[in-house]
């Protein structure tokens, strides 16, 4: 899959406007870092020390649903030197979102598990949130997130910088793993007890 | 010319002439110190883009691509002006990322999307659109399905829709492929009415600007209007109303072809019933294709050279320049009715400026007399307003929808 790039920057502040021109030129989608309110309000120094300066998401997206659990997906590239870990989610969609992964089972099956440790996103490296993979789990949805609706989703980084993200809902039949063996599109259910046994392992393309 | 300095742009549109070059290189005798002539990549007509962003859209203007399929949508009841936007929201980036070969986001087959083959995907609106936006007051009032023609026998599967993709490439897979995302993308909006595929010559079968031949073997298209001359014929102005600008019509009738009766007319039948040759494409009064034809030539026995009778003389008015339209069509060819031996035609698509002004005239007057109807037969016909291209930072019909 080809993909965009969005920032060739060489400084913080330069980098964050170029990005946010980006978003009003293209109408769509980019990853927008945020060093926070207090490393805006300090200075620059600081600011461009931030981990969230370091990621650029590209292709971002959510699936659609009426109610109930969802995921956002992209990729997240690190152009920096440390690595990055993203150690959690929120989103305006809903009030509760998880970084899960898939894992084998006792049983040998795969299942989805919320990462204990967040995603690392090495150094000079990407990594993929995708339908069947890694994934923002987006859970307790009450408003239906609609096809084409933007759903805004920040990360937030172990050094507690966030970086905003702006996904565009679509329909999408796969990505169903998210969902346990007891609900579909328009099921509104608690997420801390649901069974991932049954995903459904045609959504894993590889 | 060096190699280096080719960007990839001439290089694709130089792709042609260099294969003739090569072909010189490698067949002649060589005289001279051979010259390093650029071959074209062998992914050339895979990779070529047509520019997606603009004023006007893509696909009306751009040369005909080999492949085209016409689509017709019809919008769910819920669907208002928010739901619209929403919808030319992503259409809007998987047409552009469809067309510069990138794959759409949540492309269960991205793999097909690597292919742009200059593929151009063209939308236009039906009244419907205007009510669901609750902007009846912007809508054209030739925005209408045609007044009925006496030749017409239309059948309700392939008339009009409240929303059409016009999807073209030169890669048939690639418009397969974009169609089947575009129409599932908007599968919570729309329904699918009806879809018509059609054909042309691939690119490198025939010279570049070679004029389309139909499939009772007529050159197809000889008199289309050069829009660098002529822009109003087809375009809206571009300092136009906002709603207005960079817009057009979109006509597309189906278009049967009786190829078996077709067969009982000799040649010298065939050329008089149009008034052209069937080699050259050129007027029986002339000898080139582009020549004009001469209505007023009279033959030895006094009669006219192109008959009263002839498609070409009833489809003219020279008194009435402005009726003219730009063909963009295409040959189909499906399956034959159990006992038949072919179900071919055209899909005939058009675009003009004004219907009413423009495309209904020639109509009428074909419709009163023209030899070619005792082989041709309408049997789908839609209308609709094509909306302006999407710039830099817009969605597709951006400018109507938010006037």
């Amino acid at each position: 899959m080809s993909r965009t790039t969005l920032n060739n920057r060489t400084s913080t502040t330069s980098r964050s406007l170029a990005v946010v021109g980006l978003v009003a030129a293209a109408g769509l989608l980019a990853g927008c870092a945020d060093d926070g309110a207090d490393a805006a309000a300090s200075d620059a120094e600081t600011a461009t020390t931030a981990e969230a300066d370091a990621l650029t998401v590209t292709d971002p997206w959510t699936k659609a649903t009426d109610t109930g659990m969802t995921a956002a997906f992209g990729e997240i590239e690190n152009d920096g030197d440390a690595d990055v870990r993203i150690v959690s989610a929120t989103t305006d969609a809903s009030p509760t979102a998880e970084l899960h992964t898939m894992a084998e089972g006792e049983d040998g099956d795969m299942v989805m598990t919320e990462v204990e440790d967040g995603f690392l996103v090495p150094a000079g490296g990407s990594i993929t949130l995708e339908p069947g993979g890694d994934h923002v789990m987006i859970m307790g949805v009450t408003e239906a997130i609609e096809p084409g609706a933007n759903v805004n989703v920040t990360l937030t980084l172990d050094d507690g910088s966030t970086l905003d993200v702006v996904a565009p809902a679509r329909s999408y039949s796969g990505a169903n793993e998210s969902y346990g063996e007891d609900s579909g599109d328009d099921a509104d259910m608690d997420h801390g007890d649901m069974d991932h046994g049954d995903m459904d392992m045609d959504a894993d393309a590889s | 010319m060096s190699r280096e300095g080719l960007n990839r742009r001439s290089f694709l549109t130089g792709g042609a002439a260099a294969i003739g070059g090569a072909a010189l290189a490698l067949g002649g005798r060589a005289v001279w110190d051979e010259e390093p002539v650029p071959m074209p990549a062998p992914d050339a007509v895979g990779q070529a883009t047509e520019e997606f962003r603009g004023i006007r859209q893509a696909g009306v203007s751009t040369r005909p691509q080999a492949f085209a399929s016409f689509v017709a949508l019809d919008l769910r009841s819920d669907v208002d002006h928010d739901a619209l936007v929403r919808l030319m929201r992503i259409w809007t980036d998987d047409i552009e990322r469809l067309s510069q070969g990138r794959a759409p986001l949540a492309d269960t087959e991205p793999e097909l999307g690597a292919v742009p083959a200059r593929l151009t995907v063209t939308v236009g609106y039906g009244p419907a659109v205007f009510r669901a936006a609750g902007l009846e007051r912007l809508a054209p009032a030739w925005l209408r399905p045609l007044p009925a023609f006496t030749v017409d026998r239309l059948e309700d599967r392939w008339n009009d829709g409240d929303v059409i993709l016009q999807v073209c490439a030169d890669d048939e897979t690639t418009v397969a492929h974009a169609v089947r995302l575009l129409v599932k993308d908007a599968r919570t909006f729309v329904t699918v009415r009806w879809l018509q595929r059609g054909f042309r010559s691939t690119p490198g079968s025939t010279p570049p600007g070679t004029t389309m031949r139909n499939l009772m073997g007529q050159v197809d298209g000889t008199r289309n209007p050069d829009l660098g001359v002529e822009p109003g014929l087809v375009w809206q102005p571009d300092g136009a109303s906002d709603a207005l600008a960079g817009s057009t019509s979109l006509v597309v009738r189906r278009i049967a072809m009786n190829l078996d009766t077709w067969d009982e007319l000799d040649r010298d039948g065939r050329e008089k019933a149009v008034g052209r040759r069937l080699d050259t494409g050129a007027p029986l009064t002339g000898s080139k294709e582009h020549d004009v034809p001469d209505l007023d030539a009279v033959d030895a026995n006094g009669l006219t050279v192109i008959a009263p009778f002839a498609h070409v003389r009833r489809a003219r008015d020279d008194e009435h320049p402005e009726q003219r339209f730009l063909r963009r069509g295409y040959n189909y060819d499906e399956a034959p009715a159990p006992g038949e031996l072919s179900s071919s035609g055209l899909i005939f698509a058009t675009y003009q400026a004004d219907v009413d002004t423009q495309f209904i005239p020639i109509q009428r007057r074909l419709d009163e007399l023209d030899l070619l109807n005792e082989w041709t037969t309408p049997i789908g016909s839609a209308v609709f307003f094509v909306p302006g291209g999407a710039r830099a930072g817009e969605y597709l019909g951006q400018r109507l929808l938010e006037s």
